[in-house]
């Protein structure tokens, strides 16, 4: 069995809430609690969720943009949870990030150029002015733009094209590991399709390793070998993607599957609709977290904390009823 | 026979800015039947949004204005009315629910005093039979413990129970038309679900017409009888659902349809997705002639760039802009 790329053991972010006399931490929102998952070199891990399970948070901990409360990530065998700041810098030059809003993440000040030759200057990969511009021309063309955009603005471009510079960024220091962080849901539905088919391309083409962060159901589907579904800062579900969408197990799963709007009027299904919002993070629901909305919850679900339990080859879930361990 | 309740004939929407005239809804042609749900589908700035508030009259003006088109609700011509009717008429018998629940409910206000307001303003109830309305408005839209709510500010509700007080607000006069625009793209899948179902509930218990503002396509197969698919500020084809679905006519929309991961296909192959190349048009300063999708489109002729296609029947309520056909 090869060592995966990634191990996240389980990982754990907390944000204190500050208030009363000298800011005191008055309470804890348990943003991700206890997330384990291995990513082998190649493949695409899909993290789905809904707002506020914890999903980003998530990818940014294991790159250490926050720092994660505990846990352990390790990448190539290498524990990165306790680099300093200089080894974690060269380690950015494996794993890198796209983010959701390619209107925010792209500096309004500097040229296309400049964006995507910054990190070729701060980790030395192309020592001379014109090594460096062949290097971003080369990329430009990578995520279909090209040349003439060189000198431009992020301004002058469209949705689609932003995203295609914040793609060439990434790709600027040849990543191993990349953590795309919803990277279409900003875009529209015909634009959409042209990130997902460049984001598919490159993969092949480099080998890439992608952790896709996403809501949308569909896309992740579309783009994932594995999907893991979180729910409240914790992973309930986790398969090869044709199974977890095929036969769901989590009825967490089961509901969010069932909500997936689907474009063909002639098919009816059965909707299986959750009831209420999701709870606070702030103070979740006692054993299993989903125990509040579960249709098919018994007593002892708020008591028990739930583990992943294996239930047939690579597909993990969290449910004592579902797994057979819970007795009415 | 099915009753006209609205129809739109030649809408032009423009906004007049700095940097040149944006035409954000140039030329529309639709109709909403007393009871149906119509689809307004598109991509950002194809002109849906617009259209809706230019049929409440809520186009900011300036900047922007109704430079040409009639309106007909209900026999009467909305753009000729003076403001003081206009204002009976909205909130009234036309409603509107907008994308994002927390800015379009007043943040100061109790919710229950701003569900309130429209009743006494349109049914000239006073305080407490206002507020008893407004508790049975929430009752209605299924948010429990009503009485208790109807006290509380918008900051103390969630997304998805902001988005039922505003469609209880918007039905609390029994309007005969609600306009949904993007209802439920600031929501949660399942939120979504939640609110798609109370829509199609409503809408059968309380028999108004909906006109149904989305870029979802799931989202419309759903709820709406007939879509409208609008591209570049125009309407580029009409159809009965699941006509629509089973046989698109422009090629945008095939492309659309197209170009969307399907999660019900999970079970099938994997193929990759068609994306439709390009981008979307801006629609400021000189439109060049012709069909606004022809650059992006794969079956464009020279002639596609010469004259814009007229809306023309192809068969009974199928309605396609396009020279294919």
């Amino acid at each position: 069995m090869p060592e995966p790329l990634l191990k996240v053991k389980n990982l754990k972010k907390y944000f204190p809430i500050r208030g009363g006399l000298f800011s005191r931490e008055i309470a804890r929102v348990h943003a991700v609690d206890d997330v384990s998952f291995d990513l082998m070199a190649g493949e695409t891990l899909g993290l789905v969720g809904e707002s506020g399970c914890g999903k980003s948070t998530t990818g940014r901990s294991i790159l250490r943009l926050i720092e994660p409360t505990s846990g352990e990530v390790s990448f190539q065998g290498q524990n990165v949870t306790t680099l300093d700041k200089r080894s974690l810098r060269g380690l950015r030059k494996e794993m890198q990030i796209i983010f959701q809003d390619p209107y925010a993440s792209l500096n309004p000040r500097m040229t296309v150029g400049s964006i995507i030759g910054e990190a070729l200057v701060i980790h030395r990969l192309a020592p001379t002015r014109r090594q460096r511009e062949e290097r971003v021309v080369q990329l430009l063309e990578t995520v279909g733009l090209s040349s003439d955009h060189l000198r431009r603005y992020p301004h002058e471009f469209s949705g689609g094209q932003r995203q295609r510079i914040g793609i060439a960024r990434a790709l600027a220091v040849s990543p191993k590991l990349i953590i795309a962080d919803e990277p279409v849901s900003a875009l529209d539905v015909s634009i959409q399709a042209q990130i997902i088919n460049l984001l598919e391309d490159l993969q092949a083409k480099f080998g890439l390793t992608y952790l896709f962060i996403a809501h949308d159901l569909s896309v992740v589907e579309h783009i994932s070998t594995r999907v893991a579904v979180m729910y409240l800062g914790k992973i309930v579900e986790i398969a090869p993607a044709k199974e977890l969408y095929t036969s769901p197990k989590h009825p967490y799963t089961e509901a969010l599957l069932s909500a997936v709007p689907i474009p063909d009027p002639t098919m009816r299904r059965k909707r299986i609709l959750l009831e209420g919002d999701v709870p606070s993070p702030i103070n979740p629901p006692s054993g299993c977290r989903f125990h509040t909305r579960c249709a098919l919850r018994v007593p002892s679900c708020s008591e028990n904390e739930q583990v992943l339990k294996e239930v047939s080859a690579g597909h993990w879930v969290a449910c004592q009823v579902r797994t057979g361990v819970a007795t009415k | 026979m099915t009753e006209r309740l609205l129809d739109v004939k030649g809408l032009k929407t423009y906004f007049y800015t700095d940097e040149g005239i944006v035409r954000a809804v140039d030329g529309v042609d639709l109709y909403i039947n007393k009871g149906e749900t119509l689809g307004v589908v598109g991509e950002s700035g194809s002109g849906k949004s617009v259209t809706a508030l230019s049929v409440m009259r809520l186009i900011p003006q300036p900047p922007g204005r109704i430079v040409e088109g009639t309106i007909v609700y209900d026999g009467k011509k909305l753009l000729e009315l003076p403001p003081a009717q206009m204002r009976k008429i909205r909130g009234k018998e036309i409603s509107m629910i907008f994308q994002e629940p927390m800015t379009s409910l007043n943040p100061v206000f109790t919710v229950g005093e701003q569900i309130a307001e429209a009743i006494r303003l349109h049914e000239g109830l006073g305080r407490r039979d206002a507020m008893a309305k407004a508790v049975e408005m929430l009752k209605l839209v299924h948010i429990p413990n009503a009485e208790r709510r109807v006290k509380e500010y918008p900051h103390q509700l969630s997304g998805g129970m902001r988005q039922r007080v505003m469609i209880g607000m918007a039905l609390s006069c029994s309007p005969n038309l609600l306009i949904a625009d993007e209802p439920t793209t600031a929501l949660d899948v399942t939120i979504q679900a939640q609110i798609l179902e109370l829509l199609n509930e409503l809408k059968a218990k309380l028999g108004m017409a909906i006109m149904l503002i989305t870029h979802d396509m799931g989202v419309i197969a759903e709820t709406a009888q007939r879509v409208v698919v609008m591209y570049g500020a125009q309407i580029v084809e009409e159809a009965p659902v699941t006509e629509l679905f089973k046989e698109p006519l422009h090629p945008y929309t095939q492309g659309l349809l197209r170009s969307i991961p399907r999660i019900d296909l999970a079970a099938t192959r994997k193929q990759k997705l068609e994306a439709i190349p390009g981008t979307v048009p801006t629609l400021r300063g000189d439109v060049k002639p012709g069909c606004r999708f022809a650059p992006r489109c794969a079956f464009a002729k020279p002639m596609c760039t010469e004259n814009t296609p007229p809306l023309k029947e192809i068969r009974p309520g199928h309605k396609v802009a396009c020279v294919l056909y």
